[in-house]
């Protein structure tokens, strides 16, 4: 039976690594993620939890930490945001690929500089390429399901790839609203007993783990990194059609809202994406053909997947909380429309950088997406394809 | 989300209004709603304004963004009246709970263009009464609960007692303050306008 409860998204988070119980956490506090790692000692602290968790001094320490544990056989978790996933930076890429399993709770927020602890992507967005999962939520509900799948995903033989659950800092870490959670016995069921298939502390089989790997092999090591990044989408599926069938809430690799019939779409992830789905509803009762395209799983990004999703509408605006600053659009936007082109899809498309450094997202700002994707529909004119939205532009321009 | 109620609260950093609108989230959640309770973070530290939220709605809310067109708004110190637009996008069939003793004149004149419904109350003398110090959050909790009517006045009451027996486990003696704390305020709030 779920329980009815309310927590915040950063409550969320801790609560599904209690019911977790990993061998190892190693964590360093940060804003806004700080407090899953306090309500985690906590847990620690009050026996509720039998895990070693790792004071550590720095990120880099407690990414370290953590790929020591998990290539010594056991399953490690952590949480961060913004500068101390810059901070872990370097060892990010060498738990990727060493194909550990490592569990890392992302509240967003903007990356220095200047100074700021608000959310947006600009964190996740820095190591997309770093050859880990990544998976996005809306709410404080999908923060915590995310989680209870993610070492189910990360751990299948035919992934093992490191793997990141995000969500917005503040916005939805910090707001207390509804949630269903699962009964501790049943999460323990799901999430299953970590077995891995070669570890540092088996003495039956030594091996060396991260050695020098130069021009011979370095290259296929990559390639079976792709490979393995590719065969998750289908892993992914599978582990979430079995946690709907336990729960009843299902998850696909995005989310179509409304998106059926829908003339003119939006795409975005996080919390958004619920403001967005409130906008679809005020628009579809104005007769306006309004839908959404929700991204849970950017990495693997289902390139093919989603072209198609919104092969039928008229237009799409992509919006990015994070700017590439290359001068040529979001990175979002980027994956989007070059799945679409590979997969011959031709729908007009814009992209909006938005919501940085915290900037709030109104409904009234989504509606007026909606409105100037009307507009190029209408005149047929795409217009400026690479656009802000809620920027005060009289200071810029 | 159906029978949508929107509050904003003003207060002063260390006055705990993020944590009433957090109890008030809670509440609301035990009565069966669907709830949102969030503060509005900036640089914080005791004394600077802050804002905080709450959304309550009988079906699921999925709006995630500050709220500008308030139902109701609460005061929590009224310094903040002549610094702060606080009837900022409020509904004028909705209402505005200010924690003061100034004459109804003066809080007339001071939120201007605002015609809809004004109430207030002392909660510094409630808060000093009935638990011996300044802690305006637990009247004003119990201020906008009466003028929402999110709940009756009985349901809130039994409600908060668990509630505090519940976050006060380590120190029971303030249970009884904070309760008398939420029974004067809503007595004594009063309606000016």
């Amino acid at each position: 039976m779920s329980i009815r409860e309310r927590l915040s998204g950063n409550e969320a988070a801790a609560t599904a690594m209690k019911q977790i119980n990993p061998d190892v956490v190693a964590a360093f506090p940060i804003t806004p993620s700080t407090e899953i790692p306090q309500y985690f000692s906590t847990f620690v602290a009050n026996g509720a939890v039998d895990t070693e968790f790792v004071a550590v001094e720095s990120e880099h320490s407690a990414m370290s930490a953590c790929i020591g544990a998990e290539a010594a056989g056991a399953r490690a978790m952590t949480a961060t945001s913004a500068n101390g996933l810059s901070l872990m930076w370097e060892m990010i890429y060498i738990a990727s690929s060493l194909r550990l399993p490592i569990v890392l709770s992302l509240v967003n927020r903007a990356v220095s500089g200047p100074l700021n602890i608000h959310n947006d992507h600009s964190d996740a967005m820095g190591v997309r390429d770093s050859g880990w999962l990544m998976l996005f939520s809306e709410n404080n509900q999908e923060a915590y399901d995310n989680l209870l799948m993610a070492h189910k995903i990360a751990e299948n033989k035919e992934v093992l790839l490191p793997l990141m659950v995000c969500q917005d800092g503040f916005i939805t870490s910090h707001s207390i609203e509804n949630i269903m959670l699962e009964e501790d016995s049943e999460v323990k069921n799901f999430v299953g007993k970590y077995e891995p298939e070669h570890y540092l502390l088996n003495k039956k089989e030594p091996i060396s783990v991260g050695p020098l790997d130069l021009q011979a092999y370095l290259f296929e090591h990559k390639a079976q990194q792709a490979e393995a990044m590719k065969k998750a989408k289908d892993v992914i599926l599978k582990v979430s059609k079995e946690f709907g069938d336990w729960t009843g809430r299902y998850y696909g690799l995005f989310e179509e809202y409304k998106l059926d019939d829908a003339e003119l779409a939006i795409v975005c992830m996080n919390s958004t994406a619920g403001t967005t789905k409130f906008v679809v509803d005020k628009l579809r009762n104005q007769g306006i053909k309004a839908g959404l395209l929700k991204v849970r799983v950017y990495r693997p990004f289902p390139a093919e997947e989603i072209a198609k999703a919104l092969s039928h509408v008229k237009a799409v605006a992509v919006l990015d909380k994070s700017d590439s600053l290359n001068g040529a659009g979001g990175a979002l936007f980027t994956d989007v429309t070059s799945g679409m082109y590979v997969n011959n899809i031709h729908v007009p498309t814009i992209n909006y950088v938005y919501g940085i450094g915290g900037r709030d997202v109104p409904a009234l700002q989504i509606e007026s997406v909606y409105n100037d994707l009307s507009k190029i529909v209408e005149t047929g004119n795409l217009g400026n394809p690479y656009r802000y939205l809620g920027l005060k532009t009289k200071e810029v321009m | 989300m159906d029978n949508l109620i929107e509050i904003r609260w003003h207060g002063r950093g260390g006055q705990g209004a993020k944590t009433a609108s957090l109890l008030l989230a809670d509440a609301a959640f035990n009565t069966g709603k669907y709830i949102q309770g969030f503060p509005e973070y900036g640089p914080e530290r005791m004394g600077a304004p802050i804002t905080a939220y709450n959304r309550i709605s009988d079906t699921p809310i999925t709006v995630h963004s500050n709220i500008y067109e308030p139902d109701y708004v609460v005061v929590v110190d009224d310094s903040l009246l002549e610094s702060v637009n606080v009837t900022a996008g409020l509904k004028s069939e909705g209402a505005i709970v200010i924690n003061t003793t100034k004459s109804p004149e003066y809080l007339k004149s001071v939120l201007k263009d605002y015609t809809g419904s004004i109430y207030t109350i002392d909660a510094r003398k409630i808060s000093i009464e009935a638990m011996g110090k300044y802690f305006p959050n637990t009247p004003m909790l119990a201020a906008i609960v009466k003028v929402s009517k999110i709940m009756s006045d009985e349901a809130f009451l039994k409600d908060m007692e668990g509630s505090f027996k519940h976050k006060f486990a380590k120190k029971p003696d303030v249970i009884e303050g904070n309760m008398k704390a939420l029974e004067l305020a809503l007595n004594q709030i009063q309606k000016i306008n």
